[in-house]
Parts: structure tokens; C-alpha cells; sequence
């Protein structure tokens, strides 16, 4: 066991898959000699060769062209964007081709792509770095959307996901890479995609969230606990699709839920939350399913983000609201 | 000085031809390396596609066929590159490219459920290197660069081949892809197949640029303007750009200059509103059927005989790919949530009982 940030997970990840599978590509913008704008990359070129890892000219669309043509002729890509603000650069790519490959073909040709991205707010980066839009990729069939909140599960659901057959957009939050370290084991393990973890048990209120939100969500918890309020905090680890089971069993033991998201109302995946929450365990609450979210605005401009993102604060208020309904 | 300069540039892109409009061998040099047989082998698949044209555009009319894009007058550029290729080649054709995935093996009948919408017609047979018609216009030249590069990778000896249209060459992606496999020196070959008009809009419309092979300069690499109407000329051009991609040099760009005698598709579109009958006749002239033929004829390699048969032919095996796809069975969204993913996840497991119990009753 060794501790490690969440980066170094990631990095650790990919070295334990280049290491397994000689297929295994990793390439995008500054990933190669550089070692990618946040280190996560660092040493794999010099490691495994330029053969494996490697830099492609600046364009998102044809990076994504790249790894469905490099997946068409026996290859494993882990391609990077290098921040998912600049997916809309290839929307295309991701939710119009690989998406659909194995379907459009009927099951005879696959995608096997992990798309690695980082994200996400409090870090006041420039313009269109931050921003979530999992909601966009959550809506395209035929793609699996992973976001991990600490480095033991960023390691064993990075390595889960570059062995899946089908494309994989896999989303690190940019305020998490090095905010704390965690016990990873050394050796190679797996998280399962499609499952939800427990990181908090409680008995009074579910709090469904992912990604960063998880922590503020800890941080209400431990508050709300002050207060005589046990909060269970489910995180989602894949946001598409999600674990209905583990978000319904815990509701149906808390009987009230509130989905915490940092992107904006209108977008993420809160409100599929909420619905499949409705259709499955309305006899179950005790009030109405809230939602802590940011305002419906564009991402905010670097030095409004305190006032934007949603904190624990607004975590507190939403649990209690659902608790004294 | 500056249109001095552009001038020079597009000096260099001279139309490549080899053998005139009435079938004679006008550059005798570049005259490629085809028998007799080949020459008379590729007259039958030009001849087999015409017929093949008609009867789609009369199938689509009865409805008996869906989406179908018209080729009648690209022979020469669909049939003369595939021809120059080798079977372990990749083609990454768009959507009016069935032509070449079919010579190069894919059955007829499912490029027939190809064009009525059915998941059969996507299901590429094992070992056999082409992928279904790309409908978003530029996404096929990103995605064969990448094919090239896989190529390049696994040290195979072959090239990736893919096919845009005039208006495709004002994408994005089309200069991404070109400039991603120039980058990597990937064995890649892209054709342009200028038809003169993207649905309604004419080339001169897309691009202030004399000729589209001129593009390849923005990547870095050779390109070649050809006169699409004559199958020697793409075969050559193609020839030559596999064997610079073998040789580890890289891609090229072709744009070969043709015509589509039909309408854009069979989807509504009337070409008599942006196009003139004197436009027609005189492209007609051009037609890379005509000019084959003179020329075998004249070397008492073709007859009418031989053609009639070729026409009975491909009008036998039309029939029968026809009936073959009618036999297909109806396709069920369990077939369809079955064909998603690898590891299907817990909500199309569920959506898959629930539509086989609906499929049982």
C-alpha cells in the first residue's frame, strides 16, 4: 500500500494497464514527453515509449477519430481531452461515432475508448476548463460516464474502464487531483463500473452525489450529525448508468433523499436521480426529493466561483428541509 | 505579388488523365500496369453499377429500398480506386460510397439493408475491412486516419482509403483528419470525389480555392486533381498513393472531377432546380462508360454481346439480393438493446426483459 493522490492513482492506473495489455495506447495534447498538464501522464512516455505514448497535433475531433480508428484495427485507446469544456469540439466523435459502433454494426466491430478528462470548479481556472457537462454524455446510449471522488476508487474504476469494451468517458475533478491522499494498493485491482459505494451510513436522509460533491456532502454530513441528523451518503462512481438498486435500498431505509450535483439544475444527471427515485420508492418517502445544485447560469467567471458552486451549507439546508417536512 | 503567388501554387494542380473522351491513350507514359483482362474486368463492374443505379433508384420509387444515394457517372472514381487496392486495404466510405465497400465484398443484399435501415446491413462480414456508409460528412476522414495509423502501428502491409465529396471538403474534420495523418505519416489516401454540387450548392460555392487536391498543401501533403471520369487516370493516381503510403511517406489527397448524373438522393431532391440540362449533356459526354468502351472496342476487347450479359447479370443478382434481403427477419429492440454493449448494464438488462416478454406473447 502506498498513499497517493488521486493523480497519482490515475497516473498509476494507466501504468498498470500499459504494463498488462500491449495495446493499450495513451495519447493527446501534452500527454507524451510533458506529461500532461496536471502530471498525469508523467514518466508513461519514457516508460513505455513514444510508440505507446504519445502527443497528437491540437484538435479534439480528430483526437477522437484517431481512437476509433486506431480501435477498428485491434488497438485499446486511453485518449485525453484535455479539458472537458473542449468536448464540444467533439461531441461528434464521442456521442455520434464511438457511442454507436457497436450498435451501428451490429455487435461486429467495438470501441474499446476510455476518454480521460478533467474538470470541475474551485480551482478558478480560465474560461470553459470547469465547467460539468456529464448531463450531455449521460444522454447518449452506448456510453458509460464514470466519475471518481477519491484515488483508491480513481485507480480501480480507471483500470475498469480501459478493460471495457465500449467507450468509457471517465471525468476528474480538477480540485480533487491533489487535495488529499489515500491508501492505494500497489498492485493491480478493479472497481466494478455501474456501482454505486456507501461512503457515509446514516439512518435519517440519503445523499445522492458524485465527484467533488461527495466531499461537501461529508462535510454537511458531519454537521448535520452535530445536529442529531444521520445522513448516508451514496456516491455514484458511474453517473451513467446509475446504480438504481443501491440508491433505492438506501432510500428505502431513510425514506427522504436529496441529490447533490455542482453543475447547474438544468444539466447533470440530479434530475434522472430524482425521477428513478420517484418511480421506485414514492410509497417509501417522507417528503419530496430535493436537489442542491448551481444556478442555471453559465459557469461562473473565475472570481465568482464562492458564490456559484454549491457548499455544504446549501447541502445542511436541503437535508433539513426534507427532514422536518 | 500575393495573387502572383496563388497563381504559382495552383499551377501545380493540374488535371491528371490518362485517357481522352473518345478512348484514346493520351499519356501513354502513366499508362498503368492492368491487362487486358483487368481493363475488361473493370468495364463489367462499371457496366454492373450502372445497372445496378437504375435498378436502386426504380427499387427506391416501388419502396422497396430506403435511403439510397445515385452514382451513375462516378464509376470511374468509385470503381478505378477500389480497383487499385489490395483486399487487406480498409475502406472508410460516406454514404454514397456503397459501390466500393461492395467490390471489395460486402454482399449486395446487405447493402440493400443497409439502405432500408436494417442492423444487418451494418454487420460487416469477419476479416473483411470496410466500415458501414459514414452519414456525418468529415467524420470518416478523422476516423481513417486513425485506421492508417493502426495500420501503421501493427507494421500490416496496407493502407486506409476514404471517400468525401466536394462540399465534405469545407468540414472540419476533413482538414483534421488530412493534417492528423500527415502528422503521423500514416498510410492513408483521401479521396475527393467532386461532383460539382452538395445537394444544390455548387463547388465554386464552397471554397474560393481553384482546385480541392490544392488543400492537401494546409496538411503538408501531395495531392492530385484527376479526371474522375477516367478510370485509368484514378487507378494510376490511386496506385501511386498506396505505394507512397506502403513505402512509409505518408498520405495523399486525390480529388477526382466527375459528375452525378442523378438526383443528391432519392430523399426529394430535384436536380432540375439548380442544375441545367446543357450542364447534363455536356458532362454526359464525359460519361467514364462511353469512353472504356470506345477504347476496348477498338482493341477488340468489348462487344455488345459481352455487355448484354453483364447486363442480364448484375439484373439476375440484383433479383436475388433483393429477395434475400425481403427473407431477412424483422429486426426486435431486443436485438437492438443486445447490440449496445459487451457487459450490459442493469437498465438495458432490465429494458431487454421487458421487450423479450412483450417480443414472447
Amino acid at each position: 500500500m502506498a498513499q497517493m493522490t488521486m493523480i497519482q492513482a490515475i497516473t498509476d492506473a494507466m501504468r498498470t494497464e500499459l504494463k498488462n495489455d500491449e495495446n493499450v495506447l495513451v495519447f493527446g495534447e501534452d500527454v507524451g514527453q510533458y506529461g500532461g498538464v496536471f502530471r498525469a501522464t508523467e514518466g508513461l512516455q519514457s516508460e513505455f515509449g513514444e510508440d505507446r505514448v504519445f502527443d497528437t497535433p491540437l484538435a479534439e475531433s480528430g483526437i477522437s477519430g484517431l481512437s476509433i480508428g486506431l480501435s477498428l484495427t485491434g488497438f485499446r485507446p486511453v485518449m485525453e481531452i484535455q479539458f472537458f469544456g473542449f468536448v464540444f469540439e467533439t461531441m461528434d466523435g464521442i456521442s455520434g461515432q464511438m457511442s454507436r459502433l457497436r450498435y451501428r454494426s451490429g455487435g461486429q466491430y467495438n470501441a474499446p475508448v476510455t476518454v480521460r478528462s478533467p474538470f470541475g470548479g474551485g480551482v478558478k481556472t480560465p474560461e470553459l476548463h470547469a465547467d460539468s457537462l456529464e448531463g450531455l454524455m449521460a444522454q447518449s446510449p452506448g456510453l458509460r460516464v464514470v466519475i471518481p471522488s477519491s484515488p483508491y476508487d480513481a485507480k480501480g474504476l480507471l483500470i475498469s474502464s480501459i478493460r471495457d469494451n465500449d467507450p468509457v468517458v471517465f471525468l476528474e475533478h480538477m480540485k480533487l487531483y491533489r487535495s488529499f491522499r489515500e491508501e492505494v494498493p500497489e498492485e493491480e485491482y478493479t472497481v466494478d463500473l455501474d456501482k454505486a459505494a456507501v461512503k457515509r451510513e446514516g439512518k435519517d436522509v440519503t445523499i445522492v452525489t458524485y465527484g467533488a460533491m461527495v466531499h461537501t456532502s461529508l462535510k454537511a454530513a458531519e454537521q448535520l450529525a452535530e445536529e442529531g441528523i444521520e445522513a448516508e451518503i451514496v456516491d455514484l462512481r458511474t453517473v451513467s448508468p446509475i446504480d438504481v438498486d443501491t440508491i433505492i435500498e438506501s432510500v428505502k431505509k431513510t425514506n427522504r433523499a436529496v441529490v447533490v450535483q455542482e453543475a447547474q439544475k438544468q444539466a447533470g444527471i440530479a434530475n434522472h436521480v430524482v425521477a428513478e427515485i420517484n418511480e421506485h420508492a414514492i410509497l417509501h418517502l417522507e417528503a419530496p426529493v430535493l436537489r442542491v445544485t448551481a444556478p442555471d447560469t453559465v459557469f461562473p467567471f473565475a472570481a465568482a466561483e464562492d458564490i456559484w458552486l454549491p457548499d455544504y451549507t446549501n447541502v445542511v439546508e436541503k437535508a433539513k428541509t426534507v427532514v422536518n417536512f | 505579388m500575393a495573387s502572383n503567388t496563388l497563381e504559382q501554387a495552383e499551377g501545380h494542380f493540374e488535371m491528371f488523365q490518362i485517357m481522352n473522351e473518345e478512348g484514346e491513350i493520351v499519356n501513354e507514359d502513366a499508362f498503368p500496369d492492368l491487362t487486358d483482362e483487368d481493363l475488361q474486368e473493370l468495364m463489367r463492374r462499371m457496366v454492373y453499377t450502372r445497372i445496378w443505379d437504375q435498378r436502386a433508384v426504380s427499387l427506391n420509387r416501388q419502396g422497396r429500398l430506403g435511403f439510397y444515394a445515385p452514382v451513375a457517372g462516378q464509376e470511374a472514381s468509385m470503381l478505378g480506386s477500389q480497383y487499385a487496392l489490395d483486399q487487406d486495404d480498409w475502406i472508410v466510405p460516406g454514404y454514397r460510397d456503397v459501390p466500393q465497400i461492395v467490390w471489395h465484398g460486402f454482399p449486395l443484399y446487405q447493402a440493400f439493408l443497409f439502405s432500408r435501415g436494417h442492423y444487418h446491413g451494418g454487420q460487416i462480414p469477419e476479416e473483411l475491412n470496410v466500415l458501414s456508409p459514414q452519414i456525418i460528412i468529415g467524420a470518416q476522414i478523422v476516423q481513417t486516419a486513425g485506421v492508417a495509423l493502426g495500420l501503421k502501428k501493427k507494421e500490416k502491409n496496407s493502407v486506409a482509403i476514404t471517400y468525401t465529396g466536394d462540399g465534405g471538403a469545407s468540414q472540419g474534420d476533413f482538414y483534421e483528419g488530412m493534417n492528423f495523418a500527415g502528422s503521423f505519416k500514416a498510410p492513408a489516401i483521401f479521396v475527393v470525389q467532386n461532383n460539382q454540387f452538395a445537394i444544390s450548392v455548387p463547388a465554386d460555392a464552397q471554397t474560393s480555392a481553384k482546385t480541392i487536391a490544392q488543400k492537401s498543401v494546409a496538411a503538408g501533403i501531395p495531392g492530385r486533381q484527376v479526371d474522375g471520369m477516367d478510370v485509368l487516370a484514378v487507378y494510376a493516381a490511386t496506385k501511386d498513393a498506396r505505394e507512397r503510403g506502403l513505402a512509409g511517406d505518408g498520405p495523399s489527397l486525390l480529388e477526382t472531377l466527375c459528375y452525378r448524373y442523378g438526383p443528391h438522393t432519392m430523399a426529394g431532391d430535384d436536380p432540375t432546380r439548380y442544375r441545367t440540362s446543357d450542364m447534363d449533356d455536356e458532362w454526359e459526354k464525359r460519361d467514364p462508360l462511353v469512353r472504356l468502351r470506345k477504347y476496348l472496342e477498338n482493341k477488340d476487347l468489348w462487344s455488345e454481346d459481352r455487355e448484354n450479359e453483364v447486363v442480364d447479370t448484375a439484373k439476375e443478382e440484383i433479383k436475388a439480393a433483393i429477395k434475400q434481403a425481403d427473407d431477412t427477419p424483422k429486426q426486435k429492440v431486443s436485438d437492438l438493446i443486445e447490440n449496445m454493449h459487451d457487459v450490459l448494464p442493469p437498465h438495458l438488462k432490465d429494458q431487454l426483459e421487458e421487450y423479450r416478454e412483450k417480443e414472447s406473447k
